[in-house]
């Protein structure tokens, strides 16, 4: 989809009535489209080329790349670089905030510098505990938490002051998200959590990996018994598997990523496992699409990410449009050019 | 003292009916706490607080008490301080992330809630950030003195936690 009034690719887009971004994501999201959003993991490198190189991967299927903060507590590049060198191309990033690892000065400081530099989309998180990472000797900070984080940004936002009060000349024009985990303990209480999130100050969600379809649907027949379905926008995590060995790591691995045994038995039982894990995640997608309050996908596959372009193109959901990548439309000066 | 913890959020009923009591107590008592000097009474009533509630509660004194607003579990448990619910991270047996012999704070703190009355109101809150600067002061007195300055109003839902 192409904005008529999008001057240069990258910059910001005039904010429309009800919008509080200049964003093309928060575009594409109230107009009603499916959305498509995936995960940039930023490299162990200094070199701006392969933060690109890792983004270009993604050109033509997704319209938003999440820069991750520090994900599993490991060190990588700042998501907020990461971010800075997408916007400098026209990329929209989500900038991942975990609270981990920064107080609430510097967590503010970046919300700040992070919108000067054309990042418009922010998701809040609390972070993965240090012991999860490669420094398991650090300090973890967790100052605030992502529901403060999230008040936090908006206050910033709406309210052109610091928490401390202190009025800021520009706020950031930003579009909040979080997370939401509907996969796990306490399973009754996570709408409500999703409910705490969306009242301070969520505007979209990215939900953890569903492998399990009708507990997505319970859940979010939970979140629509809120009134919350008209309130934020809701995008299903999803991702392949390698093999069926990769998929039992995650499942005793990494907390809170519920799998199923069907999904575990259906990867086993094919000669192809890889193919098989990407036919599952296209399969999911499918079935994740028509069921009512989602409003997109966010694609994880991590190590895999360029079998996201096929999973995408098979499971049909852009329905043949082409979200905006450097260089989509050779002559983007010219507003006549036909949108797709 | 994981045990005695368990059994606080078992009697959550019990415990938040005790402080809503407890805390009436604490008020009426401001003017006698005003004679003394809040400021001299600071260090033992802290004392004390920390030996009661680290025993019921595994207190960490962070000086600002929800326990009224966690189903009597305390929040500063969470290996990450999380204040307003669980993370994305709670394993499937409902035990914690990061100390997996735990058993998540907040699983805890929901099933407790359900125990008091309007407590799953209250758990839908959503808590501030924490003032660092109170870390180790009491709760108590604080409570004494702001609600006092209220005029000894109340809360209900949140007794020992002023906003």
């Amino acid at each position: 989809m192409k904005f008529e009034d999008e001057p240069v690719p990258g910059y910001p887009l005039p904010i429309l009535p009800g919008h509080t971004s200049p964003g093309r994501f928060e575009r594409v999201l109230r107009a009603g489209q499916f959305v498509v959003t995936t995960e940039l993991a930023p490299p162990d490198s200094a070199d701006p080329a392969e933060v690109f190189a890792r983004a270009r991967i993604f050109d033509g299927y997704v319209d938003a790349i999440n820069a991750t903060d520090g994900s599993g507590a490991n060190c990588h590049m700042s998501s907020m670089a990461v971010c800075a060198l997408l916007t400098r191309v026209g990329y929209a990033p989500v900038m991942q905030i975990s609270c981990r690892d920064k107080n609430r000065i510097a967590i503010q400081g970046d919300i700040l510098g992070a919108a000067a530099m054309g990042v418009c989309n922010i998701l809040c998180l609390t972070g993965d505990g240090v012991q999860a990472g490669d420094h398991p000797q650090a300090l973890p900070v967790f100052d605030l938490d992502s529901m403060t984080l999230l008040q936090t940004a908006r206050t910033l936002r709406d309210e052109h002051h610091f928490l401390s009060g202190r009025r800021i000349t520009h706020a950031p024009r930003v579009l909040l998200g979080a997370a939401e985990n509907p996969f796990t303990q306490p399973i009754a209480w996570r709408a409500e959590r999703l409910a705490k999130k969306v009242a301070a100050g969520a505007q979209f969600i990215q939900t953890q990996y569903c492998y399990d379809v009708p507990l997505l649907r319970q859940f979010l027949q939970q979140v629509e018994a809120l009134g919350l379905l008209d309130k934020v926008f809701i995008l299903v995590g999803v991702g392949p598997f390698k093999s069926a060995k990769a998929a039992e790591w995650i499942r005793t691995h990494v907390p809170g990523v519920h799998i199923p045994d069907a999904v575990i038995a259906r990867l086993k039982g094919a000669a192809d496992q890889a193919a098989e894990g990407r036919q599952l995640c296209t399969d999911l997608i499918q079935e994740i699409r028509d069921v009512k309050g989602v409003h997109g996908v966010h694609v994880m596959a991590y190590r895999q990410e360029e079998t996201v372009a096929e999973i995408i193109d098979r499971s049909g959901i852009l329905n043949g449009r082409v979200p905006w990548y450097p260089g989509r439309d050779p002559n983007t000066a010219n507003p006549d050019r036909k949108a797709s | 003292m994981e045990a005695l913890r368990h059994w606080s959020v078992r009697h959550s009923r019990g415990l938040n009916a005790f402080y809503t009591r407890f805390e009436s107590l604490l008020v009426a008592l401001d003017p006698l706490f005003r004679r003394i000097g809040y400021q001299r009474l600071e260090r033992p009533v802290a004392l004390l607080e920390r030996g009661v509630k680290g025993l019921l509660f595994d207190c960490r004194m962070c000086g600002q008490c929800v326990l009224s607003s966690t189903g009597m579990s305390c929040p500063m448990n969470c290996p990450k301080n999380l204040r307003n619910g669980p993370c994305g991270g709670v394993r499937l047996d409902g035990r914690c992330e990061v100390k997996p012999q735990m058993r998540c704070v907040w699983v805890q703190a929901i099933a407790g809630s359900t125990a008091i009355p309007g407590g799953a109101a209250s758990v839908r809150q959503v808590q501030p950030a924490l003032d660092r600067r109170l870390t180790g002061k009491s709760s108590w007195l604080r409570v004494a003195r702001e609600r006092a300055a209220q005029g000894g109003a109340t809360s209900g839902a949140d007794p020992v936690a002023p906003k």
